[in-house]
């Protein structure tokens, strides 16, 4: 199979991809490996039991990328798969996932992948997922990823999920455990328009001494959309957590915060901020002061808060 | 260049009724001058900025800018005409950075000439260039960003609302001094400033006394400042004897 200019559109979107990068590599469209291959320290295998790949990561691997965005072109496609990415001890790489759904149709596409994700002793990596949906079908285009990380010791992790537009429906489930010296970020970037729903469910166990968490939530929700943020932070030992929710709401939208914090330890420091509100008058006139027009000065902002 | 002919403006007050804050100005800003307009809090000083900036809609009279009637004009237009307007408490953007903001202040500017206008407002370029304007920013340095802003536009004219306001005492004299040494003697420009500092008061081209929505007083500073002299300096530096020690050149 092909790559045509619309796959290839839909890959520069989600995984900034202009062409096939050098390096391992995994593009799936409509269920299939269209293009994989290995690298000397990262390989990727088919899941025998079920549908997805494992990737492995090579210890002591530095300074290496792996790209495996998933696209959606056919009408009504309805994808599941299943994801392992081993990070190998003291290993320091960046995964490029993402998945773009192009549905012209009235039947809905769906891709829900489900990772899990162990990021080894000392390892350290990044990991960035970035959503979109595009074409002019009644059908829906919904998404709905769901991420199991472990942080063992001494090892740091780094998500960047992103929805861009175009996703009618997204429910996205993380959990996390964090190990001794262990640190996660997670950062969420979402915007939602016409009538869509995103929901999002974070569940962190910090559990090892020392360990650090912290979640970022910045969300946009325009016209009828709604979305649901629930971020629940569990230390369990002396640790540190935060999470900050932080929300523009425009038109009709409607818009849930509910970080939630447990300690079960009294060397346990939990801290967390939410703020939901609309662009502030002072700051469209600040920039219309400077000579942008009304619809200029609200695309700044929210290109700015985004960001 | 900027004419305001009796303008007036009313504002919602609380029991629902209108009322009408500043009355009947009559102004005319002739380009290449420096004015300074002062006067007690609440005289509404600021609002007659913010209508000249469009900011808030006059409810009476025309506003006239290079002969071209602009009362029915946007912000944006008038920005776009060559009106520029440094806020008293700029708001802060998350997300947006110093350079995003000095782009768009003046599509196309350089690297260079970015940096220049930010040490210029006492900022190091190093460390500020890619700061985010927001909450991590003290109202001093906000300030400081912001005049940067309105000198990298170059518009034809450039009001400062109390430049001074917020701004640590060992900055504030460098400040006005920038911008007065850009507007000063400076044919192609104009500036307001609204200021209640008694070293820029008697160095501008001219005073305005702003009082109660009216003007009460208007001059060379040699006609204005013996009147407001008082008013303004210190009343206790007799008793306490401190010296002023800082001038502007």
């Amino acid at each position: 199979m092909k790559l045509n200019e619309l796959d290839f559109n839909l890959l520069n979107t989600i995984a900034d991809l202009k062409g096939v990068p050098s390096g391992a590599l995994n593009i799936r469209k409509d269920g299939q490996a269209v293009i994989r291959h290995s690298s000397p320290n990262i390989s990727i295998t088919s899941l025998e039991d079920k549908p997805g790949i494992k990737i492995e990561i090579k210890p002591g691997t530095i300074d290496e990328t792996v790209h495996i965005p998933v696209i959606l072109t056919k009408s009504g496609f309805q994808d599941l798969v299943y994801n392992t990415f081993i990070v190998g001890e003291g290993s320091d790489v960046t995964i490029i996932a993402g998945c773009g759904i192009h549905n012209d149709s009235h039947a809905d596409s769906s891709h829900s992948g489900i990772h899990t994700i162990i990021v080894k002793k000392g390892a350290r990596m990044k990991y960035v997922e970035k959503h979109y949906g595009e074409g002019s079908g009644s059908g829906k285009r919904i998404l709905h990823p769901t991420t199991n990380i472990t942080v063992e010791e001494g090892a740091s992790a780094e998500l960047e999920l992103v929805q861009i537009r175009g996703v009618d429906d997204t429910h996205r489930a993380s959990t996390a455990r964090v190990h001794a010296k262990g640190s996660l970020k997670l950062v969420e970037r979402l915007m939602t328009h016409s009538e869509q729903r995103a929901s999002s469910d974070i569940d962190v166990d910090i559990e090892g001494q020392n360990a650090t968490a912290q979640i970022f939530s910045r969300s946009v929700a325009r016209d009828n959309s709604a979305q649901v943020f629930k971020a629940s932070l569990n230390g369990k030992t002396e640790c540190m957590g935060h999470v900050e929710c932080d929300a523009i709401i425009m038109d009709n939208a409607r818009i849930q915060a509910m970080p939630a914090l447990l300690a079960e330890d009294s060397n346990a420091v939990l801290t967390h901020e939410a703020a939901i509100g609309k662009i502030a008058g002072e700051q469209l006139i600040k920039l219309m002061s400077l000579g942008l027009s009304e619809p200029e000065a609200v695309q700044t902002i929210l290109d700015g808060f985004l960001r | 260049m900027l004419t305001m002919e009796n303008v007036a403006m009313a504002v919602d007050g609380d029991n629902g009724e209108n009322r009408e804050i500043i009355h009947d100005i009559n102004l005319e800003f002739q380009p290449g001058r420096l004015y300074a307009v002062t006067g007690p809090n609440g005289g509404g000083k600021t609002s007659i900025a913010k209508v000249i900036m469009g900011i808030y809609k006059h409810s009476r009279g025309r506003i006239l800018f290079d002969g071209e009637d602009v009362s029915d004009l946007s912000v944006s237009e008038r920005a776009k005409k060559g009106i520029a307007y440094a806020f008293q408490q700029p708001p802060r953007f998350k997300g947006l950075t110093v350079t995003d903001l000095l782009g768009i202040a003046k599509p196309g500017m350089d690297n260079l000439a970015m940096r220049k206008y930010l040490r210029d407002v006492g900022l190091c370029p190093e460390d500020y260039m890619e700061r985010d304007v927001g909450p991590g920013l003290s109202g001093g340095e906000m300030k400081r960003i912001e005049i940067a802003q309105v000198l990298a536009r170059e518009a034809r004219l450039s009001i400062f609302d109390e430049p001074e306001a917020g701004v640590d005492l060992w900055t504030i004299q460098k400040l006005l001094g920038i911008i007065i040494q850009r507007f000063k003697n400076n044919d192609h420009a104009t500036a307001v400033i609204i200021t209640h500092n008694e070293n820029v008061l008697p160095i501008c081209d001219e005073i305005i006394v702003v009082e109660d929505g009216l003007i009460k007083a208007q001059g060379t500073p040699a006609e204005i400042w013996p009147l407001i002299k008082d008013d303004i300096e210190c009343k206790m530096k007799e008793q306490c004897r401190g010296e002023m020690l800082y001038e502007i050149e």
